[in-house]
């Protein structure tokens, strides 16, 4: 009985899975990787338990909740502020209810492959801030920092508390196939959506709560605590006693405000705007109702531009004044250190396989995509042949916006996007357009594969690296697209990572 | 907690207790013009102008064309008037957004379910037809809003702060419309203890909720003598001046305790204190009802600015 039902959502999903084959966006058809289904239309053993869950329930009763949970999100104001639109428009994620599921034994060797890379990362922004032996071992070239915008002088020879640059690390995975996960990107800087992370599983929680009963997940809320936790463990030499940890978010209309404002919530931490910080007696101290009181870690979410308007942008009222003389004397932890973002650029994604080797000693766990730099000639000469077939990106660009995708663009757009390339080559990386492995999403015809990415966060402190059995999935609600980003039309999904 | 969550929790309250306000005075307009002639009407809905405080720019718009419906419009949704409801309520859920981690989900579902309604119902100008919901929706905001708050807050400072906001608006409110009304109706004194319109008098109640109490204490004698006292000394009466101050010095002086210093807010509050205690309503009517109003909003404020300077709500 279970098996016929199964065949019949199989075959109903694979249906749909080769109409969208057909529709040529991917180069190559047989790389094509589903995560619930295999080839033969059978569910994959990490998908059995959510598949045996689904059959049993009423297809309208799944309708119904499918538009119930997008009020639930509107109610608890989980929204954000797309840029470049109506500043006081807010707008939801749009949230899928089919769970995207990873087993125990995936989830762990994923895990031995970012600890390595995060690892590689922190150990390497404290080298370019010091000794630089990896430029001058000659593993990479000068240039790669020496450009880079968000070098920052200032932290040169200083440590921060803990040696911690890189306390919150978002590190995005796409996968291709059964045992192939690529790294996409670093986000060592300000990764955001952790509170998409924790509010999906919330819902997903209050949806269907018998559906966690029959499979056993790994939970997910226990972030924020960690969170705290690993915040606290970096304390700067200067604090005494509890440590005084406070989230730094640019105030209200900031397009991540709820979730700066939800994450000091759920770790019992001050929520602050520079405003309400004042540098006094060598510390930061924020106004309270009781007057000036320390604060010792500051989890900021304003860019390092922002931060300080006497050491970076002098028309800031976002930041502190004076923030960088207090860190620098061990009066404040700044969490993630200044300067961390020299490792978000493109560029040095490009060399992060010889980067995790030269620090660890091992072969990267986890691979790069394959990256063409347009600044190496050879290189830009084979872009340039198949811009078609590529996906190009800025070296600093970020969020989906600014990036070329061959295989969808008109002829018109690879025209003015080869124009740019050949002006300035330095800007740009190209990949291969990978066959992003899909996951089915729920619509009201049923179940349609989409494609899906996948962020890990990963908190670094002195005692050690902590990941959080989960994520956040994006994905891409138009069919055959590959652009998973919120702010271009993507969508999330409840990460599960099963318990043995 | 920080001077500005401080700051937002105060005013998220006093625009919350303002909302609630002016759709009481609205309904108590509406009221009174449906049981009227025409021109009884129009002169009842140019009374909820003035006493809207928004005189100019309604002239501005209307020139003087006080029908219902410009004038329900006006209060409800008008972008012409930055007092207008659905705006009110939005700052209500502005400063909600900005205390968000002070506040509990519940109070923050409340004020966010409740703006999403009003939001939807403001889109257009409303009708007749579906004047007396709104107006309802807008009132039962405000007590789903303290339900959640007496339920699930922490009675710690920020509660303080948010009754502290709540009380101060209130009190500011019921006197301003209490003065206006007044004023209207009896422009002398001479006029005290003559024989009075009592349906006036019943929608000088209505406009602060007090009609019934009020009939239920004086047996349905309606009397300009008795009102006043009713609405400014009962501290029976929760939406009286007495009873507001009153609840006011019990938040202050929790806060105080909780910030073991004494402010010049409780000074301030100590002295209007002894003055509500000290005056009966003989003293009122022979000082003049309306100097004893505007003396009593006068010190209302200062005792908000003094809060707002002792707790650091901005510097």
């Amino acid at each position: 009985m279970y098996g016929k039902r199964i065949a019949c959502l199989a075959d109903l999903y694979k249906g749909r899975c080769d109409a969208s084959l057909n529709r040529g966006f991917m180069t190559e058809a047989k790389a094509k990787f589903d995560e619930m289904f295999d080839a033969d239309g059978s569910v994959r053993p990490a998908y059995a338990g959510y598949c045996e869950w689904f059959d049993q329930q009423d297809q309208s009763w799944l309708k119904r909740k499918h538009g119930e949970a997008e009020s639930s999100f509107r109610k608890t104001g989980i929204t954000f502020n797309v840029y470049g639109e109506d500043e006081a428009e807010e707008r939801l994620i749009p949230f899928d209810m089919v769970p995207r599921t990873i087993s125990a034994n995936e989830w762990r060797r994923l895990t031995r492959g970012i600890e390595q890379r995060v690892s590689a990362l922190n150990a390497f922004i404290y080298d370019l801030y010091h000794r630089q032996e990896i430029l001058r071992a000659g593993r990479i070239p000068t240039r790669l920092f020496r450009d880079n915008a968000a070098w920052l002088q200032q932290m040169v020879g200083f440590t921060p508390p803990g040696k911690v640059y890189t306390h919150i690390v978002g590190i995005d995975l796409v996968r291709t196939g059964p045992d192939e996960w690529y790294v996409l990107e670093d986000n060592a800087r300000t990764p955001s959506g952790v509170s998409y992370m924790l509010e999906n599983r919330e819902t997903m929680m209050a949806m269907f709560p018998e559906l966690f009963s029959q499979v056993q997940v790994e939970p997910v809320s226990t972030y924020p605590r960690q969170l705290a936790k690993s915040l606290a463990a970096c304390a700067p030499p200067a604090c005494n006693g509890k440590p005084n940890v406070a989230v730094l978010t640019p105030g209200i209309y900031n397009s991540a405000y709820f979730e700066h404002a939800f994450l000091a919530d759920q770790m019992g931490a001050e929520l602050v705007e520079g405003s309400d910080l004042r540098v006094i007696d060598g510390r930061v101290q924020m106004r309270t109702t009781h007057g000036f009181e320390p604060v010792d870690v500051i989890y900021r979410r304003v860019d390092d531009e922002f931060l300080d308007p006497l050491s970076f942008n002098k028309d800031s009222m976002l930041g502190v004044p004076g923030i960088m003389d207090v860190y620098r004397s061990g009066g404040i932890t700044i969490a993630n250190a200044p300067g961390t973002g020299v490792c978000d650029d493109k560029a040095v994604y490009s060399f992060m396989p010889e980067i995790v080797e030269f620090y660890t000693g091992e072969k990267p766990l986890l691979p790069n995509v394959q990256t063409w730099r347009c600044s190496d000639k050879d290189s830009l000469g084979y872009v340039l042949d198949n811009l078609e077939e590529l996906v190009v990106k800025e070296v600093h660009g970020s969020g989906g916006y600014g990036m070329l995708i061959g295989p969808t663009a008109s002829k018109k757009e690879i025209a003015a996007f080869r124009k740019k390339l050949q002006a300035t080559p330095d800007n740009y990386i190209a990949q291969p357009t990978l066959a992003l492995s899909t996951t089915p999403i729920f619509t009201k015809k049923g179940l349609v594969p989409r494609h899906v990415d996948l962020r890990p966060y990963v908190l670094v402190s002195p005692k050690g690296v902590d990941i959080t059995p989960g994520g956040l999935t994006r994905v891409a609600l138009k069919e055959g697209s590959l652009v998973v980003n919120s702010s271009q039309g993507g969508g999330t999904k409840d990460t599960w990572v099963l318990k043995d | 907690m920080l001077g500005r969550t401080a700051n937002g929790l105060f005013w998220m309250f006093r625009y919350l207790e303002r909302a609630e306000n002016t759709a009481r005075l609205l309904d108590a307009g509406l009221r009174m013009a449906l049981t009227r002639d025409h021109t009884s009407a129009r002169e009842e809905w140019r009374s909820l102008i003035g006493a809207s405080g928004q005189q100019a720019s309604f002239d501005a718009k209307y020139d003087g064309d006080f029908t219902g419906s410009n004038v329900w419009n006006f209060i409800l949704r008008d972008k012409e008037n930055s007092a207008n409801i659905l705006s009110t309520f939005e700052q209500v859920r502005t400063n909600a957004r900005m205390v968000r981690n002070t506040i509990s989900s519940e109070v923050w579902e409340a004020i966010n379910e409740s703006w999403m309604n009003l939001e939807s119902q403001l889109k257009r100008p409303v009708a007749q037809g579906n004047l007396g919901k709104v107006v309802g929706d807008v009132r039962r905001a405000g007590t789903l809003v303290h339900g959640a708050m007496a339920g699930t807050m922490l009675r710690d400072s920020g509660f303080h702060f948010a009754r502290a906001g709540t009380f101060v608006e209130r009190a500011d409110s019921v006197a301003r419309i209490l003065d206006i009304k007044y004023y209207l109706l009896l422009p002398s004194l001479t006029y005290v203890g003559s024989s009075l319109d009592t349906s006036q008098w019943d929608n000088v109640l209505r406009s602060v909720s007090g009609d019934r109490a009020y009939r239920w204490l004086n047996a349905g004698e309606i009397d300009a003598r008795g009102i006043v006292e009713f609405l400014v000394l009962d501290e029976r009466f929760p939406r009286s001046l007495a009873f507001c101050h009153s609840a006011l010095r019990d938040d202050l002086a929790s806060l105080a305790k909780l910030h073991h210093a004494q402010g010049a807010c409780n000074e301030l509050m100590r002295e209007a204190d002894m003055i509500m205690t000290d005056t009966t309503i003989d003293d009122i009517f022979e000082k003049g009802l309306h100097e004893f109003l505007i003396e009593f909003v006068n010190r209302n404020s200062s005792i908000a600015a003094a809060i707002a300077e002792d707790y650091r709500f901005t510097a």
